[in-house]
């Protein structure tokens, strides 16, 4: 059929490939059509990552573009979402003699292989941080490698050897991407852009809503990380599907006013980014929000859009009182996130629409809560590190204070789905008086959910312990969660009480309240010795 | 010549590998303990990389469904049944048959030859016929031109079942007598007469769940016609041979039609022992009825829905103890779920009963072991094979007698340790010979502090309302052996080719446990030449024979002493070669650093070799050993079943969160005996890869069926393994330095399973840190410890829970 071309760079050539259906993946893609095997399916999900590659995109100012380089998973992104892009395998990194790039070699020299079939994911993953952080001069601590990795699962080695490996890429002689050619070659591509029927990507706001009306059966995607497991798990085929990733002004980060507008394509690594340069304390829940290749390709307007009660941005979005602006070709409407949803995976977007701004308010700083109670010390307490600047009620004055915090559990604690998400965002006036609470929750109806009534069971009480416990009575009582895999209805409702007793508890400065920040209790002598 | 060799025996240890080329950058992060310089040659005892590391970081390893297709491959997905128990009534394929494609579909009447399978007990059917048994179960295959087009078929094969009453629970199994095998007993003394004699007495229940193998690579097979109704299989299997049965069965015909191949598998843990075997024989039975290759390849989900886990446990049990916490009585009843047929049941639970009392001896004792027939996938192998499910029982068991008495748990543990030169013979009268446990055991408590650490848990705990620390060391004594005493044996042929170059074939299979790096390494030794210039050969049923599954720990200690064997045959074949030439004896020959070196003449291994050849001197050979000293009665459960014990004990530190019941690793420090060890990194790699896959076991990796028996952690969406955030970076391993004392090759110790069960002292130190919240109260914790069974620990109960 005419229009199904993808064209892309790999190994410094052009690749152009005809005739490729909508919803074939980039695995598929890869090990069926290229030969090029060395890419591994280990779930069709998304989840175990050993079918990590990296992509090569264009960014920053047309007269001085630089290469960004992202880890995504090849099993659920759609092959066509690679046009104009470039792209490495785990087959592109050796030299011309087969010498092994430093991801390779660092895996090799640690022992960070054993069965095999994950490595060429994490070998990937490690050629994204080398790209990302060692090219630039950054080093890759531990930490740094235990977040970036945790989209790749190995069942063999137990992972210390590959976060050793991950640590000393920068020891060994260093091999660099050739981004000036790459670059020329990626304009070149940019500019060919090429007119494809059944993957509709147009590059601007004005083309997508156009394309949205005149095509309003096409299956949208934003980043794909759910919608290829339809095609994946569910076998679903697509007559056409209209990617908005490729909308310009939806891949922007900026600020209106007193609230960040974050474009609904932006990746949920780079909105995150922006909520965390905003809110430090969001770090831990950032990196915590599923693996790093699919916050890579997933996008924010994606997982808003895709309605899901368990996602995680949304309760930490409508705690944060964001709003959200559909468009048409008709004109825009701005409403609560919250008012999105209409049930389970069911939203108000009417079909010619296209979700395209979240719009945040921006913090303002103000004093976290003052530490309180026996034994806390002078250093700042575990809490108050957490603590959040919220910007001031209007009608606390001066001297109030407020807090944010985001709880997510799961059985694991990285790249999991919550059982429960409770994210709590209160501000207090300078008498101790609830000025101003929003709550988001997920995982506990069939929509992410604002707890309306417990927020308004506390808006204009002191916050006091009786307070608290009267909240998280009313909590367990507004929401009636389910049973499934992930945890007991009766855990969840448990657990969203008890995360307003810790949200108390942060309030008044208490020690040792936060599990990730437990350290083992070892003797100096223990600890630094390696035998 | 090999220059890193003796570099890397005196120093660097585990944590580097020897890099390929001589002057390339060591990277050497020195996390884990040096290893000792071992009296072995150059290529043993040296921290060699993995041999096909090079190629896996390239992408290059090959795995079956990277094998390029033969033209003409058809591609095959399985329909599955949606209902537990049920009768199986019609299977209505129109819908299917119709799609673009589609080729066909195999069904039970399509087998030429035995329509069960040719296990041990020969209850499980190659397809669902009649009856089907659990949700998943495997009703027939469709059969297409591409994958999905077979999966989007399959799932359109209109299957009709009348449901029956489903038993889903070993208790309800058990109360049923619902099993796939008879129970079976092990009993000492006189259990009931010292119950009633003891000072204190506990009594308890405990469930412990399964386990996913998650091998990265999912089931696959690929069977390709050959002339003459011969059939070659690629298979993703840890036991070629029995695949190789089990298709010439199904196919009505003798082994010798059938040659299966593994070259490596991207994982095994066990779920590729019998399980692998099925892929094989669905596969096989479509290229038979087409007349073309099929490749089967289980999606994710339908892998986890199809393939049996390692068996759920569920315990009740009494014990009696002395005031110091010395049990001196011990009934225990296993109720084993083995799903709905025997498959390895019984073994799995024959370990299971050997290793209940770990590192203890159990003086008066009886234990009752059930195998529960459900309705659920045919549980299986997994890496530890029951020993686990019987370790875990007299942890749990010490752990409450410490709590009980009030005493600190590792003493409990101490008194109980199996003597020396009394109490030293076990429940199933195995005289433990060569013990270890006291000496290992005082030399961790002091490297890892685990005393002041206590203490300073219990000090901070007073002072947290919310997280609570805990910390414990177990033990763990692990028979080494196939309980199966015929399994032990192997083969395997070494070939030295004229240029001098060494290729090894044996029985085993390399699933990413090193088996063929160890066994290169062995092989060079033994011929005096480097490394480098052995290449091991895929295993394949057509070179080596009859070979056992690579399982129970065993694949070094049987393959590479019959490598080691055939190696040896040719070094004898060319020492009396130089002999002649130089007039001296056989045993004044010496093969090292690739040369030949009598008394009077250093030649190089390859003159010898060319020239040997020229003198018509063999250059190749076989190699054959069986496990000496093992007998055991299988129905007692009584003798020696094992050739010696490994060894090991790990102490673990863990935070737990009373409002949440989310848990954390802080840190661990193991103390591991692998003997003499053949390769430090490799072993070292077991030892960490075990024992996170053991944390897994006990922490978040929890199989939910849901009340219809469908399995809905079906994915890694659903079901978490151990990601890079569970791993402490305080994780160190130490290797015992004392070689085996049995003569095993190299005088080391098998590795891959034993360290899994180090994995319950994260379990004990998460229940430590529940009784501090109970402040010090009694801990009921089943398994895993999943934030939910944590708080419900923490808290008695769950409203509604």
């Amino acid at each position: 059929m005419e229009g199904r071309t993808i064209r892309f760079i790999r190994r410094g050539e052009l690749v152009a490939l005809s005739n490729v259906p909508p919803t074939r993946t980039l695995l598929e893609l890869l090990r069926e059509d290229l030969a090029a095997t060395g890419t591994k399916e280990g779930c069709g999900e998304g989840d175990c990552g050993a079918c990590t590659v990296v992509l090569g995109e264009l960014e920053g100012p047309g007269d001085a573009p630089r290469i960004r380089y992202r880890a995504i998973n090849a099993c659920i992104r759609l092959a066509h979402s690679i046009d104009g892009l470039a792209l490495w395998t785990v087959e592109d990194l050796a030299g011309p003699q087969g010498e092994l790039h430093p991801a390779q070699e660092a895996m090799v020299q640690c022992h960070g292989s054993q069965c095999g079939f994950c490595t060429p994911g994490f070998v990937m993953s490690l050629f994204g941080m080398y790209q990302n952080h060692v090219a630039r001069g950054n080093p890759v601590t531990r930490e740094l490698a235990q977040q970036e990795l945790s989209g790749n699962l190995c069942r063999c080695t137990g992972y210390r050897p590959i976060l050793d490996a991950a640590q000393a890429m920068a020891q060994l002689p260093a091999v660099a991407v050739d981004e000036v050619a790459l670059v020329a070659q990626l304009q070149l591509l940019q500019r060919e852009a090429s007119s494809n029927v059944c993957y509709l990507a147009p590059a601007s706001l004005d083309g997508l809503l156009a394309a949205r009306a005149r095509h309003p059966h096409a299956q949208l995607v934003a980043g794909c990380t759910d919608v290829g497991l339809w095609v994946t798990k569910m076998h679903r085929e697509f007559a056409q599907v209209l990617d908005v990733t490729r909308a310009a002004e939806l891949r922007r980060v900026d600020t209106q006013g007193d609230r960040l507008r974050i474009g609904a394509a932006v990746t949920l690594a780079d909105a995150f980014d922006a909520l965390v340069a905003e809110r430090p304390e969001l770090a831990t829940f950032a990196a915590r929000f599923a693996g790093l290749p699919v916050r890579n390709s997933g996008t924010l307007g994606g997982n808003i859009a895709n309605g899901s009660p368990i996602g995680d941005s949304m309760p930490l979005l409508i705690a944060l009182r964001a709003t959200i602006v559909l468009a048409s070709t008709r004109g825009e409407r701005e409403l609560p996130l919250e008012d999105f949803y209409a049930g389970y995976r069911q939203t108000v977007l009417a079909p010619d629409e296209v979700l395209v701004w979240i719009k945040v308010p921006l913090a303002s700083p103000l004093p976290s809560p003052p530490p309180r109670g026996e034994g806390v010390t002078s250093s700042p307490s575990p809490a108050a590190v957490g603590a959040t600047v919220v910007a001031p009620s209007p009608a606390g004055g001066g001297s109030g204070w407020g807090l944010l915090r985001a709880y997510k559990i799961s059985k694991r604690y990285d790249d999991d789905i919550s059982a429960v998400c409770l994210v709590i965002e209160m501000r207090l006036d300078g008498r101790g008086v609830v000025a101003d609470i929003s709550i988001g929750a997920g995982g506990v109806a069939a929509t992410p959910a604002r707890a309306r009534r417990t927020e308004d069971l506390l808006r204009g009480q002191p916050w006091t312990e009786n307070a608290a416990q009267q909240a998280a009575t009313m909590l367990r009582q507004e929401f009636q969660p389910i049973s499934d895999m992930r945890a007991s209805a009766a855990y969840r409702s448990q657990v969203l009480g008890n995360l307003v007793r810790r949200f108390w508890l942060e309030t008044q400065g208490t020690e040792h309240i936060n599990l990730e920040r437990v350290i083992p209790e070892l003797a100096p002598q223990a600890a630094g010795s390696a035998a | 010549m090999n220059m890193r060799a003796t570099e890397f025996t005196s120093a660097t240890g585990g944590g580097p590998a020897g890099p390929a080329d001589a002057g390339e950058r060591n990277l050497a992060p020195a996390t884990q303990s040096p290893h000792r310089a071992t009296s072995g040659g150059p290529a043993c005892g040296v921290p060699r990389p993995h041999e096909s590391a090079r190629a896996q970081v390239a992408g290059s390893a090959t795995y079956v469904d990277d094998i390029p297709e033969v033209k003409g491959t058809l591609h095959a997905a399985p329909i599955l049944s949606t209902v537990a128990h049920g009768r199986l009534l019609a299977v209505d394929a129109s819908a299917a048959l119709a799609m673009a494609g589609v080729r066909g579909v195999v069904l039970a009447d399509d087998i030429p030859g035995d329509p069960v399978l040719a296990t041990f007990v020969h209850d499980e059917p190659v397809f669902a016929r009649e009856t089907v048994n659990h949700v998943g179960q495997v009703i027939g295959i469709v059969v297409a031109d591409s994958v999905m087009q077979a999966r989007r078929a399959a799932r359109q094969v209109q299957v009709q079942i009348e449901p029956l009453p489903a038993v889903l629970s070993p208790r309800e199994a058990h109360a049923a007598q619902s099993y796939v095998l008879p129970p079976v007993t092990v009993r000492r003394g006189e259990p009931e007469a010292a119950l009633a004699r003891s000072a204190h007495r506990l009594s308890g229940q405990l469930e412990v769940g399964g386990q996913e193998h998650f091998y990265l690579e999912g089931q696959v097979a690929y069977a390709l016609p050959l002339e003459q109704d011969q059939w070659y299989i690629h298979s993703s299997t840890q036991h070629p041979g029995e695949v190789q049965h089990w298709v010439a069965h199904a196919l009505g015909l003798e082994n010798n039609a059938v040659t299966v191949e593994c070259r490596r598998m991207g994982g095994g843990f066990g779920g590729k022992e019998t399980q692998a075997g099925h892929m094989a024989v669905w596969a096989a039975l479509a290229a038979r009825k087409f007349g073309r290759p099929v490749k089967l390849r289980l999606d994710r989900d339908d892998d986890f829905l199809i393939t049996g886990k390692r068996h759920p446990f569920a315990y009740d049990w009494e014990v009696g103890f002395d005031d110091a916490g010395l049990v001196t009585a011990l009934k225990l009843t296993m109720l084993a779920n083995c799903g709905f047929s025997a498959d390895l049941s019984g073994p799995v639970a024959d370990r299971a009963v050997f290793h209940v009392d770990n590192a203890y001896f159990l003086s008066d004792v009886e234990i009752a072991s059930y195998r529960c027939k459900t309705n659920v996938q045919s549980h299986t192998a997994f890496r530890g094979f029951g020993g686990p499910q019987g370790v875990i029982a007299i942890e749990a068991i010490l752990g409450d007698i410490a709590r009980h008495l009030g005493l600190d748990p590792f003493d409990v543990r101490m008194r109980n340790l199996y003597g020396i030169e009394e109490r030293n013979v076990t429940h199933y009268r195995m005289k433990v010979e060569d013990n270890i446990l006291h000496p290992l055991l005082a030399k961790l408590e002091q490297t890892s502090q685990y005393r002041q650490r206590r203490a300073a848990i219990a000090a901070w705990n007073a002072n947290s309302p919310v997280i609570k620390r805990g910390i414990a060391v177990t033990p763990v004594k692990f028979g080494i052996s196939f309980t199966a005493t015929f399994f032990n044996q192997a083969g395997a042929l070494v070939h030295v080719f004229t240029d001098g170059s060494v290729q090894v074939n044996h029985g085993g299979t390399e699933m990413g446990q090193g088996l063929h790096t160890k066994i290169m390494q062995l092989v060079a030794d033994e011929l005096g030449v480097p490394f480098e210039r052995v290449r091991v050969t895929p295993t394949e049923t057509g070179k080596v024979p009859n070979a056992s599954a690579t399982a129970a720990s065993s694949g070094t200690d049987l393959n590479g002493r019959a490598a080691q064997f055939a190696a040896r045959n040719i070094r004898d074949n060319l020492a009396a070669f130089v002999c002649g030439l130089d007039g001296c004896g056989a045993g004044a020959v010496t093969f090292r650093g690739g040369e030949v070196i009598t008394p009077s003449t250093t030649r190089s291994f390859d003159e010898v070799v060319k020239a040997a050849y020229a003198n018509r001197i063999q250059l190749w050979s076989d190699g054959f050993y069986r496990t000496p000293k093992i007998h055991y009665d299988k129905t007692t459960l009584t003798g020696r079943p094992f050739y010696y014990f490994a060894y090991g004990a790990a102490c673990s530190e863990v935070a737990i969160d009373t409002l949440t019941g989310e848990s954390r690793v802080l840190a661990i420090d193991i103390l591991h005996d692998v003997g003499t060890s053949i390769n430090p990194a490799i072993d070292i790699g077991q030892i960490e890869g075990g024992f996170i896959q053991g944390v897994g076991w006990l922490t978040t990796e929890q199989l939910v069926w849901n009340g219809e028996g469908l399995l809905t952690t079906h994915a890694p969406s659903t079901y978490k393994i151990p990601a890079t955030g569970d791993v402490p970076e305080h994780f160190r391993i130490e290797l015992w330095p004392e070689p085996n004392p049995e003569d095993n090759v190299f005088r080391s110790k098998a590795v891959g399973e034993p360290p899994f069960m180090l994995a319950i002292s994260v379990w004990e130190a998460l229940r430590e840190a529940a009784s501090a919240a109970l402040a010090g109260g009694a801990v009921r914790m089943d398994a895993p410890a999943t934030p939910e069974n944590v708080l419900r620990a923490v808290t008695g109960s769950l409203p509604g829970g």
